[in-house]
């Protein structure tokens, strides 16, 4: 553990130095006075930001189970049409994936008269559908693939040991199996959402007004380059930031093997 | 059958000559992979500096190297390549008006290149890094007591010494590269996925267009885990076999 005394080294205070020089000089040199005409557009952004990261992670954790547990123990069609899945996603760009869904999908769908008159319809003409989904078969095969590896590794005596207190295997999966390949998932598990959050600003080039989203049409009415880009950055750094605290406590109230 | 022969009649629209478009996604395909190679290759000339600047430099630069791999490493991608990128021509004009000479226009290919090759850095730097603290402290050693200097250590030891540990981690990078290029499409360089965009715009057959691009980025990470899985077995060349790193 580093103690406070030789934390503040003297380099290190150098480099505080210099830093809190950049910052205060972006303070003072550079123009701020858009924020209040703007918070509230950008506070919905960060929110819609959060809600799909959320909403995305959930889903896409839940769909990489059936995922992982297909390659590990499935019986073999599924464990190909999965691993399939996985390549596919993970060989092609996430922007790639987002525009073929959003024009190439929403494209057909407004030609077929039945989906057009259905109920779904006003929501499938929105951008959220469509970048929902997609953030969420991405996490998916991403996930599903560490969750392959998790349920590989769990230590074969402790499903015996199971199997000899007599559980069923409904029950081994569900008390032994699966608990213990997400507790072996967890530490990867952290850093896949961070890498989530970094996709997320995708979203933006299909018109949705995501924290990304925010901030472009704040660059597009100030005519600012810098300014916007850089507190749009430190929002994805703090959001980050509170993204690993929380993975560490998640991970430190989870006994290790 | 309508549908089957308007579906034939679509497929002509990916020809290469005009009215086809398959010239211009595979010119795209082309400055995809311009940029992925040029990218990633200044991402592992700034991994191994910044490695050996970790690992071995003084107290100053090993905590500037922790500020950038934590500060790239935490922002989007997409951010960065539009702060690289605005900040990146205006600093080269500002230095060219300095001198005196007319402001440039900067091509998008150096641009784009420069760019993914920053971002690459960060990631390669913490892959190579790992990768050096895994080469048996022994083989340093002993180079050292052979009188071999500092580089002569890293080029005939550190470094190949720790490609097979490296590697993993750095072919992972050069999939994320050639994905990360896509992102240039948003700052407006024609590589293969704005070359779709254009392409599905002005014909309407957006389905068609953008599953022809998946499938060339499909061919592009099948053929490069092939190359890939022979890099590995040459990288172990050496190592007792069965052993697993």
């Amino acid at each position: 553990m580093i103690t406070p005394k030789s934390f503040w080294s003297p380099h290190r205070l150098l480099l505080a130095a210099i830093g809190s020089a950049i910052i205060i000089s972006c303070a003072v040199f550079m123009r701020w006075d858009w924020i209040p005409d703007y918070y509230e557009i950008i506070l919905a952004g960060i929110w819609r930001t959060i809600w799909l990261l959320v909403a995305s992670v959930v889903l896409g954790f839940a769909l990489a189970l059936p995922i992982g547990l297909a390659q590990a123990a499935g019986p073999k069609p599924l464990a190909i049409l999965a691993r399939q899945f996985c390549n596919i996603i993970r060989g092609t760009p996430l922007l790639l994936q987002l525009w073929l869904l959003y024009y190439g999908l929403g494209s057909v769908f407004s030609t077929i008269p039945e989906i057009r008159g259905s109920a779904m319809w006003p929501y499938l003409r929105q951008a959220w559908p469509y970048a929902l989904l997609c953030l969420t078969l991405s996490f998916a095969a991403y996930e599903g693939e560490v969750m392959r590896g998790a349920f590989l590794g769990v230590p074969k005596g402790e499903l015996e040991a199971g199997r000899a207190f007599g559980f069923s295997e409904m029950q081994l999966f569900r008390k032994i199996w699966l608990p213990r390949a997400i507790q072996r998932a967890l530490p990867t598990l952290g850093g896949e959402v961070v890498l989530q959050l970094k996709a997320t600003p995708l979203v933006a080039t299909i018109t949705m007004i995501d924290a990304y989203g925010a901030f472009s049409k704040v660059r597009q009415d100030i005519f600012l380059t810098y300014e916007p880009l850089l507190l749009l950055a430190l929002i994805y750094m703090m959001i980050a930031g509170l993204l690993v605290v929380l993975f560490r406590y998640l991970e430190n109230r989870t006994p290790s093997s | 059958m309508d549908t089957i022969s308007s579906f034939i009649d679509s497929l002509q629209l990916l020809s290469l000559t005009p009215p086809g478009w398959g010239g211009n996604l595979l010119r795209g395909l082309l400055h995809s992979l311009q940029i992925a190679l040029g990218g990633y290759s200044l991402g592992l000339l700034i991994g191994i500096l910044g490695a050996c600047g970790k690992l071995y430099a003084g107290a100053f630069v090993k905590d500037s190297l922790a500020c950038y791999t934590t500060l790239v490493r935490a922002v989007p991608e997409l951010i960065l390549i539009l702060l690289f990128y605005y900040a990146g021509t205006d600093l080269l004009n500002q230095l060219m008006l300095l001198i005196g000479r007319d402001p440039v226009d900067v091509d998008g290919l150096i641009a784009g290149i420069f760019v993914i090759g920053l971002v690459q850095g960060a990631y390669a730097t913490e892959v190579i890094r790992g990768a050096i603290l895994a080469v048996p402290k022994g083989q340093i050693e002993a180079a050292r007591a052979y009188g071999f200097s500092f580089w002569q250590t890293l080029r005939r030891v550190t470094l190949p010494a720790m490609l097979p540990y490296a590697i993993p981690g750095l072919a992972n990078l050069w999939l994320i590269a050639t994905k990360d290029t896509a992102l240039l499409a948003v700052v407006g360089f024609s590589e293969l996925t704005l070359e779709t965009k254009q392409a599905a715009g002005s014909t309407k057959h957006y389905m068609l267009f953008y599953c022809a691009a998946g499938a060339l980025y499909l061919i592009v990470t099948i053929i490069s885990n092939q190359l890939i899985q022979r890099i590995e077995r040459w990288s172990r060349r050496g190592f007792a076999d069965g052993r697993s790193i």
